[in-house]
């Protein structure tokens, strides 16, 4: 089995590397488009109190729709391709990011937006100055949350040919080869772990006052 | 000159029984050392936010300095306005030195005249700037806390303080030391100084005058002595009685 894999690596690495960048650049589109729209969401959500049951109902309920679902009524939509498995990714990613982003901003204590205001910052500063940057720990743990399932599901993005490790995967299941079967599992769990690593480090490297 | 004068003010919040303040009147001088005293709930935050505008008045009329408050940029008003509160406020994610230099930051000062000014600050309110200025709030105790806060509220060098029960979540040992050196603070400064606190001992000590507040209207409003020789009818006297009460408790130990 061990020679199995490493003659994989000998022969294919070249496609190997291919599938491993498509699911990394399917992952981070999805991720980085869900953010564009979790993260303003948020904050209009905690700006204006009305929008906030129907924002985070809507995404909730998009949320419980399995992925693999999403995935294939996207097909009738999109067709096939990169596209489709990235809608379908960002709408699972974005609940994650938006919960956490409404938890962050409304985490911030009273005391400090009263203190700001008082010591005559204006709505935008305090804002930019003291609110959104309290609510970066809650809204990085949503971006990590989101990134770690948008990899692990990323790998079904295969199904609807958006490419992706999750060939591999889906190859091996159709020959009965476990090579293949543990290289594409292997290389989709490693890369979840490296992702959540890459966050931790994030969260260390921009909030050092919390371990200060 | 009036620091502070309230014209017939009333606020009620929504969906309150009564009226948070009714109809209250009363002028502070420049330089004084005011505090305001009264049970919670019996408006007295209230009245602190009315004057920076953290609320609205829903009538009356209130002037600082001779200007009404309602007539003035409000941002502009409150960076003249020291503003010092029991949870402090800090920014958890500045440092020392940025929290205090939060007004003159937001004033464009250059960065040479901040230095000097939160280093000044800094010594004033007894922490050594070297050892103090780069470290975050939650390296700081509580006390260390609230001496950055009222350094950061003195940082523009306003005219008035309010402060809201700034040393309630204090030690007692503590709490002493600040409150004599506010005390200092005011005889150098001659700042006007409004305080509030639900402390009876802590407003006779620190007030020139004292403003007792029940139920949102004033109960008595002057000085220390004439209030324990004449307390008002009614609830300034039973304030009084009880602080005698818990004297006579510590005398019963000597």
């Amino acid at each position: 089995m061990i020679g199995q894999i490493g003659e994989y690596f000998r022969t294919s690495l070249d496609r190997w590397t291919g599938m491993l960048t498509a699911h990394v650049a399917v992952s981070l589109l999805a991720l980085v488009i869900a953010a564009a729209i979790a993260v303003p969401a948020g904050v209009l959500c905690v700006r204006h109190e009305r929008l906030k049951k129907p924002l985070t109902g809507l995404f909730g309920a998009l949320r419980v729709v399995p992925s693999l679902a999403i995935l294939l009524l996207m097909l009738p939509v999109l067709g096939t391709g990169t596209a489709p498995a990235a809608v379908a990714l960002v709408l699972l990613a974005v609940p994650p990011i938006l919960m956490n982003t409404v938890a962050g901003l409304e985490s911030v204590p009273e005391s400090v937006l009263e203190t700001a205001a008082a010591m005559g910052m204006e709505e935008g500063q305090i804002w930019r100055k003291a609110r959104l940057p309290l609510a970066l720990p809650l809204v990085l743990t949503g971006l990590k949350t989101a990134a770690v399932e948008i990899v692990a599901s990323a790998t079904l993005a295969a199904k609807i040919g958006a490419g992706g490790l999750g060939e591999l995967i889906f190859t091996g299941i159709g020959l009965f080869r476990t090579d293949l079967l543990l290289i594409g599992g292997g290389s989709v769990a490693m890369l979840s772990l490296l992702t959540g690593l890459l966050f931790d480090l994030l969260d260390k490297l921009l909030l050092r006052y919390k371990t200060a | 000159m009036n620091a502070v004068t309230f014209q017939n003010v009333s606020k009620r919040f929504k969906g309150a029984g009564r009226s948070a303040l009714e109809n209250v009147s009363f002028t502070v001088e420049e330089g004084e050392f005011v505090t305001v005293l009264g049970p919670s709930g019996c408006g007295k935050t209230t009245l602190l936010k009315l004057i920076n505008r953290l609320y609205e008045p829903d009538s009356g009329q209130i002037l600082l300095f001779g200007e009404d408050t309602q007539g003035v940029d409000l941002v502009k008003v409150r960076r003249g306005i020291g503003y010092v509160i029991q949870q402090i406020g800090l920014f958890p994610h500045w440092t020392v030195a940025e929290n205090v230099a939060t007004v003159p930051k937001l004033l464009k000062w250059d960065r040479d005249r901040i230095r000097a000014r939160t280093d000044e600050l800094l010594r004033l309110v007894g922490l050594e700037p070297e050892e103090y200025k780069n470290r975050y709030p939650s390296q700081l105790s509580g006390g260390q806390q609230q001496r950055v806060g009222l350094a950061r509220a003195l940082a523009v060098d306003p005219k008035i303080m309010l402060m809201d029960e700034p040393f309630g979540a204090l030690d007692s040992i503590t709490r002493g030391k600040l409150q004599q050196e506010l005390l200092a603070l005011h005889r150098e400064t001659g700042k006007t100084f409004l305080f509030v606190t639900h402390d009876i001992e802590e407003a006779f000590l620190l007030g020139g005058r004292v403003l007792i507040l029940d139920g949102g209207k004033i109960a008595q409003f002057d000085t220390p002595e004439a209030i324990i020789r004449r307390p008002a009818e009614g609830f300034v006297r039973s304030l009084v009685e009880s602080a005698r009460e818990k004297g006579r408790f510590w005398e019963a130990y000597l």
